[in-house]
């Protein structure tokens, strides 16, 4: 529907861009004055789908702030639902870049088909921004000149949990999470930065994804008895663990930490239970700056919706594309100057100012947060700029 | 593991196989009466953590929420019986196989209508959200107690109904010989509607009963649905009894698997599944 009404205005407006200059204006400028195709792959549909429509929300905000152009030229939006389907990632981005002939691919949410969407960009050489998928290979070893993402490195989060728990006394603590891809990732952080700050890991529980018995291992946990609990949960499943570790008597006994995405969206489900949890995070809803404040009225106004980490990811990704097409006035062909422009970016962003690093991940500020009456309490910047180490990538 | 820990996790075991076993009873007495495999199954447990939690916001109590919920679907259970299974108990698996994979999706829509794609809590009614201390750190919370008695005691009621009450003689006789209990003057649409409402009404009843431990979120159905499964084909498909011992034994397999081998915790599920099927390839209890 939005996409309907905006490309066909798009249509009108960019047909009396035509009439008018056609006439007046060199061939070259004429090229200029295409429309750039912009497509957007993300899950429109099954639990993700609400994660999709905060990005898109956040990216067209980004660029309507910036006169809804970029580089001075009209957008013509190309949207595919990649229902988070990794048997079908390749097939959906292909659809974007041979069919659509899109300049920019914007996607995704889900980890497994963004490996997808990656050998896409590997192969076609189309520029891709990453507004979720944490998946390490993306800026690692199968990073790309290519490929850029605004949001963050699965092990970032927890990079910056490690010092902060052994800060506040807690020395020894059980890793929990699923296994798979994204926990095994954040786990590879943690144990990272905890063991560094002088913190011992007495053992790793683990359960399958996306198995939400937890019972068992909470069990496990009491006859550990360690100072803390740290883990990797996402989304509903987040607020399950939390109440049932309430449930189980180990609330207030064994303090408990988290990657920042166990506490958000899920704390009017969890309720108390959710009191006093720590986590980290590149944003908090309450972060108390003019420019989070401004954004988030901002949202607020045009979607009728509060918006969350997902929408700032979206927004930056818009930020950094209209910085980019501005800096390279909207030919995407000038490919070496528009990467250099967009490795050289520095993004005001809600969550803070951030920068690229060299593999093309965002370089910021982890926030330490408590939750409490539901909401994101923040308590200080956990780690300042910090960035993804990039390993195994042969670029930059 | 010492004794005590060994204990608590058989607890854990024995609880979460008896919910699995709530959830499978339905699904293993709709297919060994009338045959048809119901993979909208695990909606039915999705649609009774939602009732749970939308009418205990509305009326305010969960006793009662769960009371007007489990009416609610027993009512839903026998209009979807009349409008749609009714003409499918005749059919090839195939056909009941596609209406059922296609209910999924609709219950899945419906709810995203009606109730929206945002995760709810419920709150655990005030006299049951104790916890039992049992170590100097653990302790047990009672609502999980009263969910295995609620599960223990329906357990009880569906044995008592149908072996020892003229209607469970004759959904045994219907299961057994479909047209001679018939020609006898059993109605057996009746038999058929009431043993279809009353799947729906446990898968229900599971949900409301997990609602306030798992909480309420979309695609809960499909999560549990493959363990159902797992169940149904270890206990032998349409044996009730069979499904009780299979339940207890998935949550024994799960629970301790878990803890004492967590590398290869899940997968083992599947292999105690695998080992059940060639050492009997019918499940441990055949009709």
């Amino acid at each position: 529907m939005n996409q309907n009404t905006t490309s066909r205005r798009a249509v009108l407006q960019g047909a009396a861009v035509a009439a008018t200059s056609g006439l007046m204006v060199p061939e070259w400028a004429q090229a200029q004055n295409a429309k750039i195709r912009v497509g957007l792959m993300l899950p429109y549909s099954g639990a993700f789908a609400p994660l999709g429509v905060a990005i898109e929300n956040g990216v067209r905000m980004a660029i309507n702030e910036q006169g809804g152009k970029l580089g001075g030229r009209e957008i013509e939006w190309f949207k595919v639902d990649d229902e988070s389907e990794p048997s079908k990632g390749v097939e959906n981005a292909t659809k974007l870049v041979q069919r659509d002939k899109v300049d920019v691919l914007i996607g995704t949410v889900h980890s497994g088909v963004q490996m997808g969407i990656q050998k896409v960009a590997r192969d076609s050489g189309v520029l891709t921004l990453i507004p979720n998928a944490g998946v390490h290979a993306a800026t690692r070893a199968l990073c790309a000149p290519n490929v850029f993402r605004t949001s963050f490195s699965n092990s970032q989060p927890t990079l910056a949990l490690g010092e902060a728990m052994v800060k506040r006394g807690h020395k020894k603590a059980v890793w929990i999470t699923w296994k798979y891809a994204a926990g095994d990732e954040a786990f590879e952080g943690f144990k990272e930065s905890y063991t560094k700050a002088g913190g011992t890991i007495v053992k790793e529980l683990g359960l399958p994804f996306p198995n939400v018995e937890f019972q068992a291992l909470l069990t496990e946990i009491a006859a550990l008895k360690p100072d803390a609990v740290a883990c990797f949960f996402a989304g509903p499943s987040g607020a399950k663990f939390m109440k049932d570790f309430a449930a189980a008597g180990l609330k207030g006994k064994i303090a408990l930490y988290g990657s920042g995405f166990l506490t958000e969206g899920v704390l009017e489900a969890a309720g108390p239970a959710a009191d006093g949890v720590i986590t980290t995070l590149h944003y908090s809803d309450s972060l108390d700056t003019p420019r989070n404040k401004a954004f988030r009225l901002a949202y607020a106004k045009t979607f009728r919706s509060q918006p969350d980490v997902y929408a700032v990811q979206g927004y930056d990704t818009g930020l950094l594309l209209a910085q980019g097409m501005k800096a390279v006035n909207g030919d995407v062909n000038s490919k070496p100057a528009l990467y250099k422009a967009l490795e050289n970016a520095v993004i005001d962003s809600p969550r803070g100012k951030w920068t690229m690093s060299k593999t093309h991940n965002p370089v910021q500020d982890m926030y330490l947060r408590v939750a409490e009456n539901g909401e994101n309490k923040v308590l200080g910047v956990a780690v300042k700029a910090l960035a993804d180490p990039g390993t195994g990538c042969r670029m930059g | 593991m010492d004794v005590v820990n060994f204990s608590i996790q058989l607890l854990n075991s024995v609880q979460y196989g008896l919910l699995l076993f709530m959830l499978a009873a339905g699904l293993t007495l709709i297919f060994g009466i009338m045959g048809v495999v119901n993979l909208a199954h695990g909606s039915f447990y999705m649609l009774g953590a939602y009732l749970a939690w939308s009418l205990a916001s509305w009326c305010g109590s969960f006793t009662l929420a769960i009371v007007l919920g489990t009416s609610l679907s027993v009512l839903f259970g026998l209009l979807l019986e009349w409008v749609l299974f009714r003409h499918f108990y005749q059919r090839d698996h195939l056909d009941q196989v596609l209406l059922t994979f296609g209910l999924i999706y609709v219950f899945e829509e419906m709810r995203s209508i009606l109730w929206g794609d945002d995760v709810h809590g419920v709150t655990i009614p005030e006299t049951l959200s104790a916890s039992i201390p049992l170590t100097d750190t653990l302790s047990y919370p009672v609502y999980r107690l009263f969910m295995s008695g609620i599960c223990l005691l329906l357990a009880l009621a569906l044995y008592l109904l149908i072996s020892k009450t003229r209607l469970g003689m004759k959904i045994r006789a219907g299961a057994f010989n479909h047209e001679m209990t018939e020609a006898l003057g059993v109605n057996i649409k009746l038999i058929h509607a009431v043993v279809f409402a009353l799947g729906v009404g446990l898968a229900t009843i599971a949900g409301m009963v997990a609602a306030p431990i798992s909480s309420v979120y979309p695609n809960m159905g499909s999560q549990v649905l493959i363990m159902c499964f797992v169940v149904v084909v270890i206990g032998g498909i349409g044996s009730v009894r069979g499904a009780l011992i299979a339940a207890l034994l998935v949550g024994l397999v799960d629970t301790f698997g878990k803890v004492l081998l967590p590398q290869v915790a899940g997968m083992l599920v599947y292999v105690l599944m695998a080992a059940v099927l060639l050492w009997r390839p019918e499940g441990l209890f055949k009709q």
